[in-house]
């Protein structure tokens, strides 16, 4: 049987050529700069700021006048989520610039490996040791509190819980999402105090603040990543004859452990950074303590709040702690993305 | 290692609503029973109960007897667990662990029950269930890549060796031809013809020729309205069905005509 061969398409509209977007941002860019010195209102920002507008506007009229309105819609369209997008990306550039900047001028090896035992008023010396102790501390208990606590709530959420128990706490979960830092901070401060009085300051109150805080954000990503695991998956194993609980613990949390994994890494980088409940619970101190059970410790964003409120050398010592955050942060995401990779589910050939 | 099952009295409910009424069945031993009938009818979900994984969805539960070895599968006390390592089922949609290989995944019934098996006899039921399966010269040679990795006709086939690893009494089969091409359905069906060698299997099929092709007895369901619970109308040896069935609801159905 023999076919027609089909008509070949042809194109009855004109395209612009592809360079034409860049000829374009380079005129408008030429021109605003060109109108805002004429004006003596040149500045980078200005000038970047009205060459976007110009930029959306010449490049949807030339295209309109060229290519007809739909491809013009579909260019104001793309230029407007691209300068979205960079607008959105500008301040994370420029914080990791500002860090990244401000910070390497004190960090270094000995900034990580002492502490602030005997310095005074404009000495240069000192370091974060202590503090890196604390925050690994603080952060740690929080993270061995809130992960098995949010991992069996999310379990229990998504596999067992039925009806108003299931409902009133994921109310719950949601409302403690909200809670102010502050609050949770004051929580750990007052249950402790009235177990072991007024005298009792410890790492160990740090971390269950901090615990406050994590859960909520644990349970409402492991819950969403189980949710994410085929029902078919499930009733694949239970058709074996798995009981339920093993089903739950080698598919269904094996399945979503890369999901599992990130979530956690989100809801520890959400609250290393945290300050205020810190201040109140753990305090601040000097010198390293490697007690996390008893006496004052210092923390990464409670050193860098102080030593930036002394200001003159210590606030270099200040930014060199935060890029010291920054790190941790980044390598702590980098474990995840690792178990992540490595445990995924494989697809493909 | 096959049983039969004798069903009676059987009504299956979702929470309130009845979704199957009434039926009593005899599955034979060592042979292929096909079950057929119009969408929402209530065969998947008489399927689901041989093996208890109808209870699975909340509120779902079952009334009556279904009986295999003399031991009513419903009875207080039997543990669905059981009944589910006796009784193996393969899905509609082909379903793969995503996170195993090709040779976990035909252990995964060892596997994941937390049993040891050594790595000589692990070797010998894969090659074993796989060749079963009519599977093992396609993979023999990647099995420890993923499952997810197989085309849909052999990851379905994957599934039925998963089922027959265990070695289960019968081996419930839930249209497990609708998602594959007609290539992987004839592997499919070549396959049922085998297995009724060593298993009792029951099929829910959508397609009539398939039913006539690999079944040795065929049961009707038929529903009434929706809403309406489903009944078993008939069931007969599946040359009887397809040829001279005795209820008029059959042959509408068997020859096409509707209503």
């Amino acid at each position: 049987m023999s076919v027609a061969a089909p008509p070949v398409p042809t194109r009855t509209y004109r395209r612009l050529p592809a360079w034409a977007p860049y000829a374009v941002l380079v005129a408008s860019l030429a021109v605003t700069a060109g109108v805002l010195t004429a004006l003596n209102g040149f500045t980078i920002a200005s000038m970047f700021f009205v060459s976007a507008i110009v930029y959306a506007v010449a490049i949807t009229a030339t295209s309109t006048a060229v290519e007809g309105r739909r491809w013009a819609t579909d260019r104001l369209a793309t230029t407007l989520v691209t300068f979205a997008f960079l607008l959105a990306v500008i301040p994370l550039i420029s914080l990791l610039w500002i860090v990244i900047g401000d910070g390497v001028e004190r960090f270094g090896p000995t900034f990580l490996t002492t502490d602030m035992v005997g310095i005074f008023g404009s000495m240069v010396e000192g370091g974060v040791a202590h503090a890196i102790v604390g925050t690994v501390y603080v952060t740690g208990i929080a993270g061995l509190i809130s992960v098995p606590l949010g991992i069996f709530t999310a379990i229990y959420l998504v596999e067992y819980g039925r009806g108003p128990i299931k409902r009133g706490i994921t109310l719950l979960v949601d409302v403690m999402t909200g809670i102010p830092s502050i609050v949770a901070g004051l929580f750990a401060y007052t249950m402790f105090l009235v177990i072991f009085g007024p005298a009792y300051k410890a790492a160990l109150i740090g971390g269950i603040a901090l615990a406050v805080l994590m859960t909520p954000y644990v349970i409402r990503s492991v819950e969403e990543m189980l949710k994410l695991v085929p029902n078919e998956l499930r009733e694949a194993s239970y058709a074996l004859g798995v009981p339920k609980w093993l089903t739950i613990v080698k598919v269904v949390l094996r399945t979503a452990v890369a999901g599992i994994t990130s979530g956690i890494m989100i809801a520890t980088a959400r609250v290393i950074g945290e300050t205020a409940p810190l201040l109140v619970t753990v305090g601040t101190i000097q010198a390293m303590n490697w007690n996390p059970f008893d006496g004052r410790i210092e923390t990464l964003p409670v050193y860098v709040f102080r030593q930036y409120a002394q200001g003159g050398p210590a606030a270099d010592r200040a930014w060199a702690a935060a890029l010291t955050l920054l790190l941790i942060v980044m390598l702590l995401n980098l474990i995840g993305r690792l178990v992540s990779k490595f445990f995924s589910p494989k697809g493909g050939r | 290692m096959s049983k039969r099952i004798d069903v009676s009295d059987l009504n299956v409910y979702y929470g309130d609503f009845l979704a199957v009424e009434g039926v009593n069945m005899t599955i034979e031993a060592r042979s292929v029973t096909a079950l057929i009938g119009p969408s929402g009818c209530g065969k998947s979900t008489f399927l689901r109960t041989l093996n208890r994984m109808h209870e699975v969805i909340p509120g779902a539960y079952v009334k009556g007897k279904a009986v295999m070895d003399g031991k009513d599968l419903y009875a207080p006390h039997v543990d669905p667990v059981e009944v589910r390592r006796q009784i193996g089922m393969v899905f509609q949609r082909p379903n793969p662990f995503p996170t195993m290989s090709i040779a976990d995944n035909v252990l995964a019934g060892v596997k994941l029950n937390n049993r040891r098996i050594s790595r000589s006899d692990a070797a010998d039921m894969v090659e074993r269930s796989l060749t079963g399966a009519n599977l093992w010269n396609e993979v023999k040679d990647r099995l420890d890549k993923p499952g997810s990795s197989l085309s849909g006709g052999q990851q379905q086939r994957l599934c039925i060796a998963r089922a027959i690893a265990v070695q289960p009494e019968v081996l419930l089969m839930d249209e497990p031809c609708s998602a594959l091409d007609p290539i992987s359905t004839l592997a499919i069906e070549d396959l049922i013809h085998e297995l009724k060698n060593d298993y009792t299997i029951v099929i829910v099929t959508h397609n009539m020729q398939q039913a006539a092709r690999v079944s040795d007895r065929t049961g009707f369901f038929n529903i009434e309205g929706t809403g309406k619970p489903g009944h078993l109308i008939e069931m007969d040896d599946t040359t009887t069905m397809f040829s001279s069935p005795s209820q008029k609801a059959t042959e509408d159905y068997i020859s096409g005509r509707f209503g």
